[in-house]
């Protein structure tokens, strides 16, 4: 019974849904206040239903209703409650409902918070983000159901794919979903302002928050799936610009191409076209991304021929919601280049060359993501593209924004000063240059780890300067506003990420090797010694555990135990050993045992040595936190004043910016 | 203009798929009608799977309606097919005959005995002549052969759910039609 | 010319040069690392020729897989329908890699045998990469039946 509940309540969630989106739109048009005001209430109803949706979906899993198809598919009586709940989000259908869920607490937080704002503006946001809805739920009824019921009911279910058995693949897809679906919110503002005409030139500076935080958790979600990669997937890899990586990178490279481009717009009314089609783009490579992801039928043209309703579903929805809003655009797009001009040095063009920067690395990955498709369609040959396509030209494409970084707090809006920018040229590069030279001692003379150490100077010292001038000009408590602060804090997190990256690219070692009992191996200047494996078990699995000692001038630093397990339908994972550190991580994988019939023996392992590799997380951190805090800004917050006191307070917070 | 150049570079693209995918969809191999439907079988005679010196011939398997499964090995779909083929084989009232296609009969005896075997009658083709007379170029391919020996339905790859409800099990109720 | 027409070209010649020079690199980068996904029968039909380094794809052979007792040398067969291809990998192979197992290894040819340098096995049997299937059932397509008469004198086309 409670799964045909769970399927009505999507279905009334969709009537809502419908009655969100096209009654606001319409009395927007009218100017029907009545109409206009069904849009809060609406999305309030459709956001219970969908609750209860989801809920019912976790309950099922959790009183293991393996009348359930989807229960049936991903958890079995061993698996344990927290990954009962996380398979609720394991699988296509699942996930859908996930993200129609978060879809609604994004929509939820902008109908809460935006009582400031004029009733027809929002009234078109929570609209657009109701037709998002709408199409999204419909895709859920009409081809995805996880309600869909298995009769008769199998004793037990099959199994949560094991790589997803991790507690950093628990929280990964929701946090990721609000990054992804929380663009919906920047595509919604810049939607209801081509339908308004603009009329309401403040809507930039209402929607910068929301896209920053939407920002910050899609850093959050995308450092969160890498660090997984690392722990989970055996192989000490962190970034394999796989389609599925690559489809929550690219909303991520237009999406910092947005923030600051709404820097520019807020401030200074120029870039306002530009803005828009950022946020269209970030959001339009949001939706591509999650059905590249989840269901799979855009990797391969054959795959519409097994399941065609899906694969034509996806694509109509495309069109319509990619296509739409480009039209709109076209029609409604500020067609007069507004607000102040710049000149050739200042901090518009460092933030302009940057989002093409940006923009550029975003079309390059999504070609090289969907060339196999492109040589599948037209019959060119199963081609896959190789990681070094992606590295080569993604680098190339950094280098430039690397150099402007320290420039830009430095720079003046409309017109840079040449003195200020050559006196944090010299600074920031004698720094570079010195600890380059310090590192080229300790690696060694590798070229890239020497190009790290100098990139992550030169940002962070740029960084640093801009810090200390703001510290010795302002008075107290005003020399860091927290839009400002996520700015600085960001960026210092690029120099972080640029240490973690180049370092640990350079001066990895990895060894294979083959190791019996009692066997030592030297990795640099730790040494591993491997003490046998013997058997264990968990609640859904069993394995060999090998016990690996390390140790350093004839101290034991640590003991690390790698695993392999076999799950339920003889599924192996590996559960590599990591011991983790400031400096560098030490990493063992078990291979498989030399003589399948002697556990006991020697077995196959591979051994890494890993310099600096949390730093690269560290610094997507940094960056995360850098946006909440600059979202966090008080003047984001819209305060009800009348019409003339608003007027007024603009001009003084421009003349405020302009000299920041 | 150049407002416009985002929408017509989207469209570009979208019409470029587009036309991949019915380019494709058209350009589909597998859907090729067979010239054997409402023939006779060709004649066989083949040796048993596990006891090759017993043969299976066209003429010993007449009077009842069988399906003919050409499974092999090597096959992946094959095994994509099995185990629905074992589900539904005893609802479908017809005799289901294995028809093992050039392959290793020790490799094929193992993939049975891990897959389980669901054919009444087991017949092995190793060199692949007789398959040509079916007109069989891949494998899975499943021929739905009446009491009197004639082909009344083909199918090319592996079977689907729908593919069973929708086309091999009203092909069998017509043969019971055609009978009475 | 006015200034601001000069300007206008310059900034209009940059743009030009600047996408055509990325172009030029996106062509290059994606031509040095296009991989071709070919089938051991495709390969023994020469296909594989043109390719330096390229993908073979197929079914590990059942008993094929042979450890070297001191290294971690490891040799095993990679079938199709039609073809075989041995192949020699010098590493840890990843989980889920045994007998009956779709497989992608990627290498170049070294004589008659295969010298990977990856070796990728995900999933198993039942569940076969589409990429995988789709060159196996292309590779199987092109060796179509000419006429019964040319199969009965004893060319196996298949």
């Amino acid at each position: 019974m409670t799964p045909e509940l769970g399927q009505l309540a999507l279905v009334l969630a969709l009537l809502l849904a419908l009655a969100q989106s096209i009654v606001p739109l319409l009395g927007a048009w009218r100017g029907n206040r009545a109409m206009v005001a069904v849009a809060r209430p609406a999305a309030a109803g459709q956001a219970a239903f969908v609750l209860v949706a989801f809920a019912l979906l976790v309950w099922a899993f959790l009183r293991f209703d393996f009348s359930v198809a989807y229960v049936a598919d991903n958890s079995n009586l061993a698996l344990p409650w927290y990954y009962r709940i996380a398979a609720v989000w394991g699988a296509h259908e699942g996930s859908m409902l996930l993200w129609v869920f978060i879809l609604n607490v994004w929509t939820l937080a902008v109908a809460a918070l935006s009582r400031n704002l004029p009733e027809v503006f929002v009234a078109r946001v929570l609209a657009v983000l109701g037709l998002i809805a709408v199409g999204f739920l419909a895709f859920i009824l009409f081809t995805s159901n996880p309600f869909a019921r298995l009769l008769p009911m199998p004793l037990d279910g099959g199994d949560l794919n094991p790589v997803l058995q991790d507690p950093g693949m628990t929280f990964h897809p929701p946090v990721i979903y609000m990054g992804y679906v929380g663009f919906s919110v920047a595509f919604a503002f810049s939607i209801a302002a081509l339908l308004g005409g603009e009329l309401e030139q403040a809507w930039v500076r209402w929607a910068r928050s929301w896209t920053n935080v939407a920002w910050a958790f899609l850093t959050a979600g995308i450092v969160a799936g890498s660090w997984w990669a690392y722990a989970e997937l055996g192989w000490g890899g962190w970034w394999f610009w796989d389609p599925v990586e690559n489809a929550s990178f690219m909303p991520w490279l237009v999406g910092t191409a947005l923030i600051h481009a709404q820097a520019v717009t807020e401030k200074r009314g120029s870039l306002r076209a530009w803005t828009i089609l950022l946020s269209i783009f970030a959001f339009s490579l949001s939706l591509l991304g999650t059905f590249l992801v989840r269901s799979g039928v855009l990797t391969s043209v054959h795959a519409f021929a097994s399941d065609p309703r899906r694969g034509l579903f996806i694509l109509c929805f495309l069109l319509v919601v990619v296509g739409g809003s480009l039209l709109l655009y076209a029609l409604r797009a500020p067609k007069v280049a507004g607000g102040k001009a710049f000149a050739p040095v200042s901090r518009e063009s460092a933030i302009l060359v940057g989002n093409l920067m940006f923009t550029v690395a975003a079309a390059m990955v999504l070609l090289g993501t969907l060339f196999p498709l492109i040589g599948d369609a037209f019959n060119l040959g199963r081609i896959s593209v190789g990681p070094p396509y992606f590295g080569f030209l993604f680098t190339l494409l950094m280098v430039p924004v690397v150099l402007l970084l320290p420039f830009g707090p430095f720079l003046r809006w409309g017109r840079g000063e040449g003195g200020v920018l050559r006196a944090i040229a010299l600074r920031a590069g004698i720094g570079a240059v010195a600890c380059a030279l310090v590192a080229a001692v300790f690696v060694h003379g590798q070229l890239k780890a020497i190009a790290g150490v100098a990139a992550a100077v030169w940002c962070a010292v740029g960084t640093l300067l801009y810090v200390y001038k703001r510290f010795r000009e302002m008075p107290r408590g005003r020399r860091y506003p927290a839009e400002m602060g996520g700015m600085l804090l960001a960026h210092f997190g690029l120099g972080v990420f640029l240490v973690g990256v180049l370092l640990s690219e350079s001066l990895s070692v990895t060894r294979d090797v083959r190791m019996a009992p009692g066997d030592v191996q030297t990795v640099g200047a730790y040494a591993f010694r491997f003490d046998g494996v013997k058997q264990t078990s968990g609640p859904n699995w069993r394995g060999s555990q090998g016990t690996v000692s390390v140790i350093r001038n004839g101290e034991t630093l640590a003991v690390m135990h790698p695993q392999k397990r076999t799950y339920t339908r003889e599924q192996v994972q590996t559960e590599s050993a990591i011991d983790p550190g400031f400096t560098r991580d030490l990493y063992v994988a078990l291979g498989d045992p030399m003589d399948a019939s002697n556990p006991a023996g020697a077995w196959a392992m591979r051994l890494y040595y890993k310099p600096f590799i949390r730093w690269l997380w560290a610094g997507g951190l940094f960056m995360m936190l850098g946006g909440f805090l600059a979202a966090a800004d008080r003047r984001f917050r819209v305060r009800r004043k009348s019409e003339s006191s608003e007027a007024a307070a603009l001009p003084l917070a421009t003349a405020r910016e302009s000299r920041a | 203009m150049s407002r416009l150049l985002p929408f017509v570079a989207f469209l570009a693209l979208c019409g470029l798929f587009g036309f991949g995918i019915w380019w494709n969809s058209h350009h589909d191999q597998t859907a090729i009608p067979s010239p054997l439907i409402d023939k006779p079988a060709p004649a066989f005679a083949l040796p048993e799977l596990d006891a090759p010196e017993r043969t299976v011939t066209k003429a010993s398997l007449l009077g009842k309606p069988y399906l003919l499964n050409v499974f092999a090995s090597w096959c992946i779909e094959c095994g994509v097919e099995h185990p629905l083929l074992q589900a539904e084989a005893p609802t479908l009232g017809v005799t289901l005959v294995g028809y093992n296609y050039k392959d290793q009969p020790a490799d094929a005896k193992a993939w049975l005995a891990r897959h389980g075997n669901p054919y009444e009658v087991l017949m092995a083709d190793l060199s692949g002549k007789t398959a040509i007379d079916f007109g069989v170029y891949a494998a899975p391919e499943s021929f739905l052969i009446d009491a009197q020996g004639v082909i009344r339905y083909k199918h090319i790859g592996p079977f689907t759910p729908e593919v069973i409800e929708k086309e091999l099990k009203p092909a069998i109720a017509a043969l019971s039609e055609k009978s009475s | 010319m006015n200034p601001t027409r000069k300007r206008r070209l310059i900034i209009v010649v940059l743009v030009l040069a600047a996408a055509a020079v990325a172009s030029g690199l996106t062509v290059f980068a994606l031509q040095q690392n296009m991989n071709y996904l070919l089938t051991p029968s495709q390969v023994q039909s020469g296909e594989a020729s043109g390719y330096k380094t390229f993908r073979l794809g197929g079914m590990v052979k059942q008993g094929s897989i042979q450890k070297a007792g001191d290294s971690l040398k490891v040799t095993f067969t990679v079938i199709d329908a039609n073809g075989a291809m041995p192949v020699e990998y010098t590493g840890i192979l990843p989980d889920l890699f045994r007998d009956n197992q779709s497989v992608i290894a990627t290498g170049h040819m070294d004589n008659a045998h295969f010298v990977a340098t990856e070796v990728l096995a995900k999933h198993d049997e039942t569940y076969m990469p589409q990429e995988l299937k789709d060159a196996m059932a292309k590779a199987h397509e092109g060796k179509k039946v000419a006429g019964g008469d040319d199969a009965m004198k004893g060319t196996d086309s298949r």
